[in-house]
């Protein structure tokens, strides 16, 4: 068995690393989700759009539902705070990802254009949504959540629905929303032809530019005005800890504390604004494969960026400090660890390995005509 | 203290939840194995008519498929969302098993569901039987690991309690996996699903054979469905989850209140078939009795006795004190960890902890609990029996009518004659909604079963919930009851245009309505 130090560390990467999974997957699906009305002028052309995500979107979704199993078994008390917490987003998230899997399934089941249409909107609705409430939600991450842990190990949550839309978390909002967007037309360009490809181009030029500028004033806000979390009290990564016995310094700056200690942590948030002129211009040069590629590291790094700037911290809370939630304190035991260390080591790779074969399958763009010919069996 | 209206919302709002998307995954195990079986006959056979009948079917599967998947996810965000202390209390133990069930089955079934529909121009033959086979296998797969889950909420081993992070551990994988309730339960309800399955691809069959059109797909459906629904309702049956009711306190408080078993009765214990409980006088009125049929099937055996609700709730009275006193010296236990006393007491009375916190519900305090309340929280230890007596007797009631259909419609296939005894087809048509009767029912039996408990003798439903408002809960619930329904009706619309469609949706033009030049897609 690992030891428990190792095993807190790997799990917190492993959480960030299913994070990454997510967005850098599922994250052009509710990019083209967004996209679908606007870019799509015709039945045919968002015909195109759909079914360039339709034969894989769903094995991509899984990437949340398995990041909340994860979750739910090694940072229990993480998942029961955030969710329980964050009661009424979380039910607007849900029924935001309950239009994808019946409006790809059902929007082409009827000619009709009207029933269509609708569910373009939902379809629409259902790329918006998550993306605006888990941007909402990372940017309270950031900013600390109103929440309480009292002696048995019961969270209290104070804030209501409406407090989450902060000022800093509204810019996160603003990031999330253009990275998605561009993350998505990065996609498209690769996987489309003529006009929709064209219009993806300029969707790249705009999303880029305003992620750029977000992201910046963003880590200029966390370097001089936003608080950040501090645990003061000394560390024993080997024990199981008494969450409520360490104590937390809240103040400005201190989300960057990070960065001197582990100067190459300045790589990540580096190498999201260099990866993203990296998509402008590999996309304007045609090559747009490779483009898809660095803007999956530009999630990436946006990311890494988060998490590595609150590390040890997983929940910060704004309220009572001493109850956040950090690697130390806040994971499950180290048989369980343990456990679900060896599962996911042994059932990921198998689990890219076919996603990769499929995505190997589907391959090449999808046109107009493909839609025409096989009107009947396509989304 | 926590708010009585919240948890009572939050149980109505997973109960009705969790029976909704129960209404889509059995016919989602079903039918995608119905699909693999269908596949395998026309890659063995090289007949084109089974692959048009993969397809159709897989058309219907893939409208049910949809819903699946969106009414799935609810039940992964309520854990968090209404049950946060469940999640925290026994997430090192449940969690993983909801992980594991992501990594090994949803990536399975959501990837190669999709290849599934698109593929079949881009795969060889066997390369896409296989991924119809590796989408039966993920749907199987995803219910072994929930069944796991649901298994140790009815008989929690493997995992012991931690004072100093106030949880449940893991203690042995091993054990929850081979949990028996666990593997009665996985047997009982995959095979249920595949009655589901069959029952609807039998009773559309029958349909469109009372209306005589595209009868050799028809007739072949219905073969197919008759042999495989008949193997998994005997399974059903002959492995009934009722012969796990004897293992763990909980499970036999279960058995008890759906025989309304009221005293211990000398062994063999004997059958109430019908009759009235009553609960104010802790008899059956009217009941009619089979001597010995209950000691047979309970225990399989005819000298043991199976446990009567009054010797139950003596029971739970005794351990409900003795947690009183679990629950005293934890609490001194977490002021002074060295206070050695309290720890020896605590250690020979944890086991009763559970019971001990059955008394949260009258008293935030626990330790000073009145005898009144204790009587209340003893009186509320197991499940009412009139819910349990009659759920059960409907649910097997269905098993036996289905069976009935499916040994009919194989006999007659047997004979070649089924597609012209009309009294057989009108009953598998009239008989579809039985396996989805039963299904719901049998959830009842199984979870409301389970009460005052959502982890059995270890944490009682009442002190799981989270602390949310009762406002937020009654908008959320509203949320639901909108769009469930809306979906609903839009599923069922598609489905039944699709139905009456039949293979000729499938453009094939080889099917009823193209031959009449009547294209209606």
């Amino acid at each position: 068995m690992l030891d428990f130090e190792t095993l807190r560390l790997i799990w917190w990467a492993l959480l960030v690393f299913l994070i990454c999974g997510f967005i850098v997957m599922d994250g052009f699906d509710l990019g083209i989700g967004m996209l679908l009305p606007f870019l799509g002028k015709t039945d045919d052309e968002r015909r195109v759009m759909l079914n360039a995500i339709g034969p894989t979107w769903e094995g991509n979704q899984t990437w949340l539902v398995t990041l909340g199993g994860i979750s739910f078994g090694a940072w229990s008390l993480v998942y029961a705070t955030f969710f329980s917490g964050l009661y009424t987003g979380m039910l607007v998230l849900l029924f935001g990802l309950f239009l994808r899997p019946v409006g790809f399934d059902y929007r082409s089941k009827l000619p009709n254009p009207r029933w269509r249409s609708a569910w373009d909107w939902a379809l629409f609705a259902g790329g918006l949504v998550p993306a605006v409430v888990l941007s909402l939600g990372a940017g309270n991450l950031i900013i600390g959540l109103p929440f309480q842990i009292d002696s048995d190990l019961r969270s209290n949550y104070t804030g209501s629905f409406w407090d989450l839309f902060q000022p800093f978390a509204l810019l996160c909002v603003v990031i999330g929303v253009a990275l998605l967007c561009l993350h998505g037309a990065v996609f498209l360009h690769w996987r489309t032809e003529a006009t929709l490809a064209k219009r993806a181009r300029r969707v790249i030029l705009w999303s880029s530019l305003v992620f750029i500028v977000g992201f910046i004033v963003a880590g200029v806000w966390v370097a001089v005005g936003l608080d950040g979390y501090r645990v003061t009290s000394p560390i024993d990564t080997h024990i199981v800890a008494n969450l409520l016995s360490k104590t937390v310094t809240k103040a400005s700056g201190l989300w960057l504390a990070n960065y001197s200690t582990y100067p190459w942590l300045l790589l990540s948030p580096l190498l999201a604004i260099i990866g993203t002129g990296l998509v402008v211009f590999l996309s304007a040069k045609r090559h747009t494969g490779w483009a898809f590629l660095t803007s999956c590291l530009v999630v990436v790094c946006v990311i890494v960026t988060a998490a590595g700037s609150m590390f040890p911290f997983l929940m910060p809370s704004s309220i009572s400090p001493t109850s956040s939630l950090t690697v130390w304190d806040a994971s499950a035991s180290r048989y369980t660890l343990n456990i679900l260390f060896f599962a996911t080591v042994l059932m990921m790779p198998i689990v890219m390995a076919y996603t990769t074969w499929v995505y190997r399958v589907m391959r090449g763009k999808v046109t107009v005509e493909d839609i025409q010919n096989n009107k009947n069996v396509l989304y | 203290m926590i708010v009585n209206e919240v948890v009572e919302l939050s149980r109505l709002q997973f109960a009705l939840t969790a029976m909704y998307h129960f209404l889509f995954v059995p016919l989602t195990l079903g039918l995608s194995f119905l699909l693999a079986i269908m596949e395998s006959v026309y890659v063995m056979s090289g007949k084109q008519i089974y692959k048009d009948m993969t397809r159709f079917w897989g058309k219907l599967f893939g409208i049910n498929f949809a819903m699946g998947v969106t009414t799935g996810i609810t039940l992964e965000f309520q854990f968090g969302t209404n049950w946060a202390y469940y999640s925290h209390y026994v997430g090192d133990v449940f969690g993983p098993l909801l992980a594991v069930e992501g990594m090994m089955a949803f990536f399975l079934e959501s990837t190669f569901v999709g290849l599934f529909f698109f593929g079949w121009d881009r795969l060889s033959k066997i390369q896409h039987l296989t991924t119809t086979w590796l989408l039966a296998l993920g749907t199987s797969l995803s219910a072994l690991w929930i069944l796991i889950a649901n298994g140790w909420m009815q008989h929690p081993v493997g995992a012991e309690f931690n004072y100093d992070t106030m949880r449940m551990e893991l203690t042995s994988i091993a054990d929850v996996f081979f949990n028996p309730i666990a593997q009665v339960k996985f047997v009982h309800t995959v095979a249920a699903g595949y009655v589901t399955g069959s029952m609807f691809v039998l009773g559309i069959s029958a349909y469109y054979l009372l209306k005589n059109r595209d009868v050799a797909f028809a007739r072949r459906s219905f073969r197919i469905a008759a042999g495989f629904g008949l193997a998994s309702v005997l399974s059903v049956i002959v492995l009934g989850d009722e012969s796990g009711y004897t293992v763990g306190e909980v499970q036999k408080a279960k058995l008890a209140t759906i025989e309304a078993e009221w005293e211990t009765e000398k062994a063999p214990a004997s059958f109430t078939l019908l009759g009235l409980p009553n609960e104010e006088t802790m008899t059956t009125d009217y009941a009619i009795t089979i001597p010995w049929v209950l000691g047979l099937i309970a225990t399989r055996s005819i000298d043991e006795k199976v446990g009567g609700i009054n010797d139950i709730l003596a029971n739970n009275r005794e351990r409900i004190k003795s947690g009183m006193i679990a629950y005293e010296n934890l609490q001194k236990l977490r002021l002074d960890k060295l206070n050695l006393q309290a720890k020896s007491t605590f250690e020979s009375h944890k086991d009763d902890l559970g019971y001990g916190l059955l008394l949260k519900r009258y008293t935030d305090k626990v330790i000073d609990a009145t005898p009144a309340q204790i009587e209340e929280a003893t009186r509320h230890s197991i499940p009412k029996v009139a819910p349990m007596f009659w759920t059960f007797r409907g649910m097997v009631l269905c098993g036996v009518l289905m069976l009935f259909i499916f040994a009919a419609s194989f006999y007659y296939n047997a004979k070649r004659t089924a597609h012209k005894q009309r009294w057989l087809l009108r009953l598998a048509f009239y008989g579809i909604p039985l396996p989805w009767i039963a299904n719901e029912l049998g959830w009842v039996v199984a979870e409301y079963g389970r009460q005052p408990w959502t982890i059995a003798g270890i944490l009682p439903t009442h002190l799981s919930a989270s602390n949310v408002d009762v406002g937020q809960l009654y908008l959320s619930l509203a949320g639901f009851f909108v769009f469930y329904t809306v979906l609903l009706v839009i599923e069922l619309f598609l489905m039944t245009k699709y139905v009456r469609l039949g293979p000729s949706s499938l453009h094939t033009g080889r099917y009823h309505f193209e031959q009449q030049g009547l294209d209606h897609a």
